[in-house]
């Protein structure tokens, strides 16, 4: 499995990636990708959403089950990552290039894992 | 619910070994599905062969000179004409003409059957039955002595005759061979699945299980053998259109509403749920399949809707990879059973349209 060491965290499995101090990428962890098994459907939520950290921001759909993806920070959803909507195996293929949305104006970082703490967090699940 | 400890089939070990990821399912951890997942899982045995362990099923004897009086009570299909080395599916009824189970039977010998009943029911089935249970009959739930592997997909017969010499394959579907050789595991070798597909079912006694899954492993590994979890077990039958116990069917469903009609004998002297379907009068609800037309997946026990009115129920749904969609089974008003009916599902508070389509989703050509 593996954490890439350019991003930071959540506890339920996103990653986030600063581009700027206010601009975050934000997608799934390889950890989550795995235990979710194939993904076949994907949920975004539009451009100008505001994002609420730990709420609800996409769902991902796997064979079996649907499961929610929280946001890891708060913010305005800046862009969206349409080509998952029709290929949602990239999430399973590409984990840490699959992005599912882009977060402007963020807030709430603090909380947010890094690598070595995440990596840390999985072993003891 | 009673309080219900998680029991580990006998191939358990060999589940962690080849990385199947266990989840607690009908009482028993087994795998849900391996590194491969479970699309190529489901691929593997539409397209070559698959192997499932499907321990956790019941099996429970009849035996004597009343076992046939005794099944032709408890179960609406006729088996007065179920020959020796033959196999049969029914609904076993309640009073009510609700489904306590969905059964196979087999014919072992002129007075001596097996059930083959579904893990989560075995324990209230087998109460049910000795409640029923009359004249010279020993029942016995032998579910613990046995274990049973399912070997499916097109390319099952190959993996076998390389095991087996050919007069110990049953040739035809729904029958079976009660004593063949697998490498040294005695087996019954049943022509059956729910799977959709072509294929087999070998039960063995419990501590030959760990053999027999390493010599079908071996035989299968020039085949491309997968090793198939719950998961895809789920999508191949949904594609099939198989009903599962506690989705199409329970208690409180009827055979004729879930489309198992073809299953029920109205003919047949008496059955335990008879008058009640005969009182019931004809079905209000029908089963029927979904086509997701609009953007979701739609799961069980989802609202199915025409014109914001609720006119039934999901009973089962997911993505099936053959047709590469998502699909449901619902139960609905029969005035919406048919085909082409334009219908929505409530998918987690958002009406998603759905059409009324064929079952199965999926057959095989012959």
């Amino acid at each position: 499995m593996e954490i890439k060491k350019d991003r930071l965290y959540s506890q339920s499995h996103e990653w986030v990636l600063f581009e700027d101090d206010t601009t975050a990428t934000v997608g799934l962890s390889d950890y989550a990708q795995s235990e979710l098994g194939d993904l076949v459907f994907v949920n975004l939520p539009q451009e100008g959403d505001p994002a609420v950290k730990g709420e609800t921001i996409a769902d991902v759909e796997s064979v079996k089950a649907v499961s929610d993806v929280f946001s890891p920070v708060s913010g305005t959803v800046q862009a969206i990552n349409e080509e998952l909507l029709d290929t949602p195996e990239k999430i399973n293929q590409a984990p840490y290039d699959a992005w599912l949305c882009r977060i402007k104006d963020v807030t709430g970082k603090d909380g947010l894992l890094t690598a070595e703490e995440y990596e840390a967090f999985v072993a003891g699940l | 619910m009673e309080e219900q400890v998680i029991l580990k089939t006998p191939l358990y070990e060999k589940h962690i070994q080849h990385g199947g990821k266990i989840v607690p399912f009908a009482g028993y951890y087994l795998p849900v599905q391996y590194p491969a997942g479970v699309i190529a899982e489901h691929k593997a045995v539409r397209e070559g062969v698959g192997l499932f362990d499907v321990s956790h099923m019941g099996e429970v004897a009849f035996e004597g000179r009343d076992a046939l009086a005794n099944l032709q009570n408890l179960l609406c299909n006729d088996f007065a004409s179920l020959a020796i080395g033959r196999v049969r599916y029914s609904p076993m009824l309640n009073p009510q003409g609700g489904v306590v189970d969905d059964v196979l039977v087999y014919r072992l010998g002129e007075e001596s059957y097996w059930m083959v009943v579904n893990a989560a029911n075995r324990h209230k089935d087998v109460a049910h039955i000795l409640a029923h249970r009359f004249g010279e009959v020993t029942i016995t739930d032998v579910s613990d002595q046995y274990c049973q592997l399912a070997l499916q997909g097109p390319k099952a017969e190959a993996v076998l005759g390389a095991l087996l010499p050919a007069q110990s394959i049953p040739q035809r579907y729904y029958s079976f061979v009660p004593e063949a050789d697998v490498a040294g595991v005695r087996c019954l070798v049943s022509r059956t699945g729910y799977t959709g597909e072509d294929g087999f079912e070998l039960y063995a006694q419990a501590q030959d299980a760990g053999d027999l899954f390493d010599a079908l492993l071996k035989a299968g590994a020039a085949y491309g053998l997968q090793l198939c979890g719950l998961g895809s077990r789920d999508t191949l039958r949904m594609e099939a259109a198989m009903p599962l116990y506690g989705h199409e069917m329970d208690e409180s469903v009827s055979p004729l509403e879930t489309g198992l009609g073809h299953f029920v004998k109205l003919d047949k002297p008496d059955f335990i749920g008879k008058a009640a379907l005969l009182a019931a009068g004809e079905p209000k609800r029908a089963r029927v399949g979904l086509t997701i037309t609009g953007r979701g997946i739609a799961r069980e026990h989802y609202p199915v809707l025409r014109e914001q009115q609720q006119v039934g129920i999901t009973t089962s749904g997911t993505f099936i990879p053959t047709l590469d969609a998502p699909v449901a089974m619902a139960l609905v008003e029969t005035s919406c059973q048919a085909l082409g009916t334009k219908l929505f599902v409530d998918i987690r508070g958002k009406a998603v349209e759905a059409e009324v389509v064929p079952l199965p989703f999926y057959s095989r050509k012959k």
